[in-house]
C-alpha cells in the first residue's frame, strides 16, 4: 500500500511519456488523475490506520532486500508522525497541479513531469525505514525541485535556484558522512550479523551501544546541519524568501506545504533518536535559535514589499514554533509540533495559491500595487481572511490547536522560552493583518485593477477543500491527535530510556 | 433543556451561515428574517434556561459534548454550563442583543453590504454565547477570539474607507497584546490545576489544596487580569474602544458598549474564587477607578457624538472593575447589566439622530433636535439619566452600590476618585444632551458643502426640515431599552447571584459579605447629589450662562485643560511614538543589518567566496597529466579505506 502511494506518480510520469503523445490537455489531466489517484489511496491508508497505534504500523511495513552486500534494504513504514505528512503531501500535489493549470505555459511535460517526481521524493522520505533509502529519497526530491525554480521561476530564478541548491547540498552532505559513520557503529555492534541501515535495527543498536558524548555531538550536528537548513532554523534561512519568491506557485505550495517539514520531520526521526544526548545538549541552543526565528522571521515580514517574500518569513516564524515544539521534549510539544506542521502545510499552502491567483492576474506581487481587491474579488478576499486567521491562529481554526498545544508543551517545559515564543502570536496578527488591509482593504487606488476578475471555478475547487479542512481540523482535532498522540508517547519512552541511561 | 443548549450559540451561527453564503441572493425580506430569528431563538432558549436554574432547585444546566483538545492528560471539552451569574448574562445578550438586530433592520435598510452586516452580527452573538456557556476557560477563549473577530470585521465594515480598516486592525492587535497575558494565564493554571474547568479552578484556588506557593497564583490572576483589560478597555489597553466607533452604531451599542466589553468583568466574576485567592484585586480596583477618571476626563471635550459615548463606556467599564476589585463581583455584574440597559438605549438613540442627519456625527453642527425629534430626545434623556446615577433609575442603584461596596472595604481614596467621576458623568452626559438637543439647530450653517463621512459617501447636510423622526422598528426597541433604563435598577442582581453562591458553594460570586445596610442611605444620598450637581453643573454651563465655558477655556489652566483632554492625553501619539515607531525601524534596521548585510552578504556571501577561492586553487592540480591523477586517485582510495576501516574496526 505504502508502496503504491509512493511509486503512483512514478507510474504517472511513465503513462505521461508513453500516452500523452505532446497533448497538453493530456499531460495535465493524466497527471492530474494520478496525483488524485496517490490521494485516494493515502486516504485509504488514512482510514485504515488504527489511531492507538504505538510507533510504526506492523501490517503496513512493506520490506525488500535490495543491496545486501552493503545492508540496504528497501524499508517502508508509517506511524502517527508520518501519516498525516504523507497525506499532507498527496494532497498537495493535485493542488499544485491544479493552480497551474493556466499559469504554466511552457515545457508542459516536463514540468508536470517534475512535479510528480517530487511527490514521490517527499512521501519517500516520510516513509523511508531505512536510512539509505530516506537519504535517496531524500536527494532525489532535490532536482525537481531545483529544476522548477530555476525554469518555470519568475525573474532572478537561476539566482534562487542555485541558491537553494547549494544550501541543500551543503547539509545533505555532512548527513552522508555522518550516516556512513553511522553504520559503521552499527556493524560492529551487529557483528557477525550482517551490518544493516534498517532503522529499527539502529535505534536498538544505539539503545543498547550509545554512541560517546563526543561522537554524539559531531553527528548530531551534521545531521542538524542538514535539517536545521530545510526547516529552515534562523540563521540558515536566507535560501527561502528567494527560493519561495521566484518559484511558480506549484513550487511555493510544495516548498512550504511540505519540503521545509522535512526538516523538522528529520529532526523527530532521526536526529534526536539517535543522539538523545547530544539533542539534550543541543536543545537550549535550538530553542534559543527557534525563538529568535519566530520574532525575527516576524519582524521581518512587517518590512517586506513583495507578497511572497512576506509569507516566506512568515514560515521561518512558524516553523521556529514547530522546532521550539519538538524541543520541549514532552508530549504536547512534540504532538502540536507535528500538527502544527499540518497546519502550516494547509493555510501557508492556500496563502500561496492565492497569491499565485493574484500573480497571474496582474503579474505582480508587490503589495502596494494592491488595495481594495476585496470589492472586486469578494469571494478571493473571503478565502485570504479564513486563511490568515488560520495562520495567526484564530480558534475553531486549525492554527489554533497546534499553537496552543505547543506552547502548553513549551510552557511545560521552560517558562521563560514560552512567554518569548507567545510573543510571536502578537506580532503574528500584526503582519498578516497589515497584509491584509494593504492587499484587501481600503479604497481602489490603483485603476490597473479595474478589470480584476474574481476567483474562477478550477480556483475554488482547489481552496475550498483546503477552507473545509482549516475549519474541520480547528473543530475536530482530536481525530486528529488521536492518531499522532501514542507514536509521540512511543517515541518519548524510548528518548526517556536512552537519554537517561547515563 | 440540558441537551438543547448547544443550539443557543448554534441557531445565530446558522443565521451567519445562512446569511454569509446566501445572504446576497436571497431577497431583503429573507436576509432580515434569518438575521432575527436566531437570535430571537436563542433568546426564547435562554429564557427557558434561565427560568430553570433560578426557579426550583436552582441547579446548574450542563452539557458535554466531546472534547474539542486533546492531548495526553489535556483535556478540553466542549463543557455547556448555565448557573445563575451565566443565566443573568444569557439574557442580557440575547435580549439586547436581539433588539439591536431589529433596530438594525432600520438602520441598515439601505446599505449594499445589508446581508453581510448581520452575517457578521449573528456570528458575534454565537461567539459571545459561547464565552458565556463555556465551562472551561480553552473554550471561554474560542468565545473570547471569536467576539474580538467580529469586532474586527465590523468596525471595518466600511472597508472602502482605509481608516476603519486601521481601526479595526488596531482593536485586534491591541486585543492580542490582552491576549498573549491571557494565555500565559491559560498555559499557568493548566501546569498548576492540571484542568481548565472553572469550578475546579475556583474550588482549588480557594482551597489552595493544589497550589504550594501564593505567587503562582498571583501570577495566573494578574495575567488574566491583562488579558480583561484588552477586552475590556482598560488602563493601558483601553486606547482601541474609542477608534472603534468607526463602525456601524448598532454595532457600538452592542459590541462596544453592552456586552463584548463587558467580558473581562465576566472573567473576573467567572473566577471570582481564583481573583479573591490571587491577591491582585487591589490592583484591579485601582486601574478600574483610574479607568473611570480618565474616560470622564476625556469625554468632557469630545465633540462627536459616538467618541462621548465612547468614553463613557471606556469610564463605566472602570466602575465595573472598581466593583470587582473591592470584592463585589455580584455588583459588578449588576452594573454590567444596568449599563447595558441605558448605554445601547444611549448609542442606539445617537443612532437615530446620526440616521436623520445623514450621517453627521458632529455635536456642533446639531442642537435643537428636541423639537424635531421628541422621541428620540425622550429616550436619550432616559438613558442620559441613568448614565448619571440620577435617584431611582437603574444607574443610580448601580453604580452607587459599587461605591458603597468601595468605601465599606475601607478604599477611600477609590472611593473618592469615583465619587468625583460620578459627578463628571453626569457632566460630560448632560452637556452632550444640551449640544445635540436643546439650543438652536446649527447644521444648516455649511448649506452645499458636503464632506465625506466614515463610510466614503458624500454627506450633504441635513436642511433643518427635513429632519425626520426614525422609523418605529428603530425607535420600538428605543422604547423597551428606555424602559429598562428607567425600571432595572430595582432588580437584585446582587442578591440573586449571591443567593446562587450560597446555595451551589461554587462560583463564589459575591464572595464579600452583604452586610447590612448601615450608610447605604447615606450612599444614595450622597449618590443623587453627585448626579444633580453634575446635571446641574451642565445646564449652567450649556444652557443657562453659554459665555461659562469659553471664559473658563481662556484661564491658562482651562486652555491646558481642554487641549489634553481634547487631544485624549496625547497617549494614541505617545504609544506611536514609543512602542510602534520604534518597532517598526528596528525591524527595519534588523532586515537590512542582519538579514541582508551579516547572513545574506557576509555570511552566505563569504561562503561561496570562499569556495570560489578554494576552487581557482584547486584548479592547479587538473594538470592534464595522467601521472599526477593517478597519484591523487591512489592517495584518495587509500585515504577513504582507512577512515573507512577507522570507522568499522
Amino acid at each position: 500500500m505504502i508502496s503504491i502511494i509512493t511509486f503512483l506518480p512514478v507510474a504517472t510520469v511513465l503513462a505521461l511519456l508513453l500516452v500523452s503523445r505532446g497533448s497538453e490537455r493530456a499531460v495535465r489531466f493524466i497527471a492530474l488523475f494520478g496525483s488524485l489517484a496517490t490521494l485516494g489511496f493515502a486516504l485509504a491508508l488514512l482510514f485504515s490506520f488504527s489511531p492507538e497505534t504505538r510507533g510504526f504500523q506492523p501490517q503496513l511495513t512493506e520490506q525488500w532486500r535490495w543491496i545486501q552486500s552493503l545492508g540496504v534494504s528497501y524499508k517502508v513504514g508509517l506511524d502517527g508522525i508520518s501519516l498525516f505528512l504523507v497525506v499532507l503531501a498527496a494532497l498537495l500535489t493535485p493542488i499544485a497541479i491544479l493552480s497551474s493549470w493556466t499559469s504554466v505555459q511552457k515545457r508542459i511535460l516536463e514540468f508536470h513531469i517534475a512535479i510528480l517526481l517530487l511527490e514521490t521524493g517527499m512521501i519517500g522520505v516520510f516513509v523511508a525505514m531505512d536510512l539509505v533509502l530516506f537519504y535517496v529519497f531524500w536527494e532525489v526530491m532535490l532536482i525537481p525541485m531545483y529544476l522548477l525554480i530555476g525554469i518555470w521561476g519568475s525573474g532572478n530564478r537561476i539566482y534562487a535556484a542555485v541558491k537553494f541548491f547549494l544550501y541543500t547540498v551543503a547539509g545533505s552532505l555532512l548527513m552522508f558522512l555522518a550516516i556512513l559513520y553511522l553504520h559503521g557503529h552499527v556493524a560492529r555492534h551487529l557483528a557477525p550479523l550482517p551490518a544493516t541501515f534498517d532503522l529499527e535495527v539502529i535505534y536498538t543498536v544505539l539503545k543498547a551501544h550509545p554512541l560517546g558524548s563526543g561522537e554524539q555531538l559531531a553527528l548530531f550536528l551534521a545531521f542538524a546541519a542538514s535539517f536545521a537548513v530545510k526547516v529552515p532554523l534562523f540563521p540558515f534561512h536566507t535560501w527561502l524568501p528567494d527560493a519561495h519568491t521566484e518559484a511558480p506557485t506549484a513550487g511555493s505550495v510544495i516548498l512550504a506545504g511540505v519540503l521545509l517539514k522535512m526538516g523538522t520531520y528529520g529532526f523527530l526521526r532521526f536526529a534526536i533518536p539517535f543522539f538523545p544526548l547530544a539533542s539534550l545538549e543541543a536543545a537550549p541552543w535550538i530553542c534559543a535559535l527557534a525563538i529568535v526565528g519566530i520574532i525575527f522571521g516576524a519582524c521581518m515580514c512587517l518590512v517586506q514589499e513583495d507578497m511572497k517574500r512576506l509569507v516566506a518569513y512568515s514560515s521561518v516564524s512558524h516553523l521556529g514554533f514547530v522546532m521550539l515544539g519538538i524541543f520541549a521534549f514532552n508530549l504536547r510539544g512534540i504532538s502540536g509540533g507535528v500538527v502544527q506542521m499540518i497546519n502550516h502545510g494547509i493555510s501557508t499552502g492556500a496563502l500561496f495559491l492565492l497569491i499565485g491567483a493574484m500573480y497571474e492576474r496582474r503579474h505582480t506581487r508587490m503589495i502596494v500595487e494592491y488595495g481594495g481587491v476585496a470589492a472586486l474579488a469578494p469571494r478571493f478576499a473571503v478565502i485570504f481572511f479564513i486563511t490568515t486567521f488560520s495562520s495567526i491562529g484564530l480558534p475553531f481554526l486549525n492554527g489554533f490547536v497546534g499553537e496552543f498545544l505547543i506552547l502548553q508543551g513549551a510552557f511545560e517545559a521552560n517558562r521563560t522560552q514560552a512567554v518569548l515564543a507567545t510573543s510571536g502570536v502578537v506580532l503574528g496578527a500584526v503582519y498578516m493583518l497589515v497584509l491584509c488591509r494593504r492587499l484587501l482593504l481600503g479604497p481602489m487606488s490603483n485603476p490597473e485593477n479595474d478589470h480584476l476578475t474574481d476567483l474562477n471555478r478550477r480556483e475554488l475547487g482547489f481552496l475550498i477543500p483546503l477552507v473545509l479542512l482549516m475549519v474541520a481540523l480547528g473543530i475536530f482535532s482530536p481525530w486528529l491527535t488521536d492518531r499522532v498522540t501514542p507514536s509521540v508517547e512511543h517515541w518519548l519512552d524510548r528518548w526517556a530510556q536512552v537519554s537517561s541511561s547515563r | 433543556m440540558e441537551s438543547a443548549l448547544i443550539l443557543i450559540p448554534i441557531l445565530p451561527f446558522l443565521g451567519f451561515l445562512i446569511n454569509g453564503l446566501l445572504g446576497h441572493k436571497m431577497p431583503r425580506r429573507a436576509v432580515s428574517f434569518f438575521a432575527c430569528a436566531g437570535p430571537a431563538a436563542a433568546a426564547i432558549l435562554s429564557l427557558l434556561a434561565f427560568q430553570q436554574v433560578a426557579g426550583g432547585e436552582g441547579k446548574a444546566i450542563v452539557q458535554s459534548l466531546g472534547d474539542w483538545i486533546r492531548a495526553g492528560s489535556l483535556h478540553v471539552p466542549f463543557g455547556l454550563k448555565v448557573d445563575h451569574l451565566s443565566g443573568v448574562m444569557l439574557l442580557v445578550i440575547t435580549g439586547v442583543g436581539t433588539l439591536i438586530h431589529v433596530y438594525s433592520l432600520g438602520y441598515m435598510r439601505d446599505d449594499p453590504g445589508y446581508p453581510r452586516f448581520f452575517a457578521y452580527l449573528n456570528l458575534f452573538m454565537a461567539a459571545m454565547l459561547v464565552l458565556v456557556l463555556a465551562n472551561n476557560i480553552v473554550l471561554l477563549f474560542l468565545g473570547w477570539e471569536g467576539v474580538g473577530l467580529c469586532s474586527y470585521l465590523l468596525i471595518g465594515f466600511w472597508y472602502k474607507d482605509l481608516s476603519n480598516a486601521r481601526a479595526g486592525m488596531k482593536a485586534f492587535v491591541v486585543n492580542r497584546v490582552g491576549d498573549f497575558g491571557f494565555v500565559l494565564g491559560v498555559f499557568l493554571i493548566f501546569v498548576t490545576f492540571g484542568t481548565f474547568e472553572f469550578d475546579a479552578l475556583n474550588a482549588g484556588a480557594a482551597a489552595k489544596v493544589t497550589v504550594s506557593d501564593s505567587s503562582t497564583l498571583w501570577w495566573i490572576g494578574i495575567l488574566l487580569f491583562v488579558g480583561a483589560t484588552g477586552k475590556s478597555a482598560q488602563i493601558p489597553l483601553y486606547v482601541w474602544l474609542p477608534d472603534a466607533m468607526a463602525g456601524p452604531t448598532p454595532v457600538s451599542a452592542l459590541i462596544h458598549a453592552a456586552t463584548m466589553v463587558t467580558s473581562g468583568i465576566y472573567l473576573l466574576a467567572r473566577l471570582s474564587g481564583l481573583f479573591v485567592a490571587s491577591g491582585v484585586l487591589p490592583i484591579v480596583a485601582t486601574i478600574g477607578a483610574l479607568t473611570a477618571l480618565l474616560g470622564a476626563l476625556i469625554a468632557l471635550t469630545q465633540t462627536d457624538i459616538k467618541k462621548v459615548l465612547a468614553y463613557s463606556t471606556v469610564s463605566q467599564l472602570g466602575y465595573m472593575f472598581l466593583g470587582a476589585g473591592v470584592g463585589a463581583f455580584g455588583v459588578a455584574v449588576f452594573h454590567l447589566v444596568t449599563h447595558a440597559f441605558f448605554k445601547a438605549l444611549l448609542f442606539l438613540a445617537a443612532g437615530a439622530v446620526i440616521h436623520s442627519l445623514h450621517h453627521e456625527q458632529d455635536m456642533r453642527k446639531m442642537g435643537g433636535l428636541l423639537r424635531k425629534l421628541p422621541i428620540t430626545a425622550t429616550v436619550f434623556l432616559v438613558g442620559a439619566l441613568a448614565l448619571s446615577g440620577f435617584p431611582l433609575t437603574a444607574g443610580f442603584f448601580s453604580k452607587d452600590e459599587i461605591l458603597h461596596e468601595t468605601l465599606h472595604g475601607g478604599h477611600a481614596l477609590l472611593y473618592a476618585v469615583g465619587f468625583v467621576t460620578a459627578i463628571l458623568t453626569a457632566f460630560y452626559t448632560f452637556r452632550q444632551f444640551c449640544m445635540v438637543f436643546l439650543g438652536e439647530y446649527r447644521g444648516s450653517a455649511h448649506e452645499g458643502h458636503g464632506h465625506h463621512d466614515t463610510r466614503g459617501a458624500l454627506v450633504h447636510h441635513a436642511d433643518s426640515s427635513e429632519i425626520r423622526e426614525s422609523p418605529w422598528v428603530m425607535l420600538g426597541p428605543l422604547v423597551i431599552l428606555g424602559l429598562l433604563s428607567l425600571g432595572g435598577g430595582f432588580l437584585d442582581v446582587p442578591g440573586f447571584l449571591l443567593g446562587a453562591a450560597h446555595e451551589t458553594q461554587a462560583a463564589g460570586v459575591g464572595t464579600e459579605a452583604h452586610g447590612p445596610d448601615t450608610g447605604k442611605l447615606t450612599g444614595w444620598i450622597l449618590g443623587g447629589s453627585a448626579a444633580i450637581v453634575g446635571i446641574l453643573a451642565a445646564f449652567t454651563a450649556f444652557q443657562w450662562s453659554p459665555g461659562l465655558v469659553t471664559r473658563l477655556q481662556g484661564t491658562t489652566p482651562g486652555k491646558i485643560f481642554a487641549r489634553l483632554s481634547y487631544n485624549k492625553f496625547y497617549v494614541d501619539e505617545a504609544y506611536d511614538l514609543l512602542l510602534v515607531r520604534p518597532f517598526s525601524a528596528v525591524s527595519l534596521i534588523l532586515f537590512y543589518l542582519i538579514d541582508r548585510a551579516l547572513i545574506d552578504c557576509v555570511l552566505v556571501g563569504g561562503t561561496g567566496f570562499f569556495v570560489r577561492l578554494t576552487g581557482s586553487a584547486l584548479r592547479r592540480i587538473q594538470t592534464g597529466r595522467i601521472p599526477t591523477y593517478t597519484v591523487l586517485l591512489v592517495a584518495g582510495v587509500v585515504g577513504l579505506l582507512t577512515i573507512f576501516l577507522w570507522a568499522a574496526g
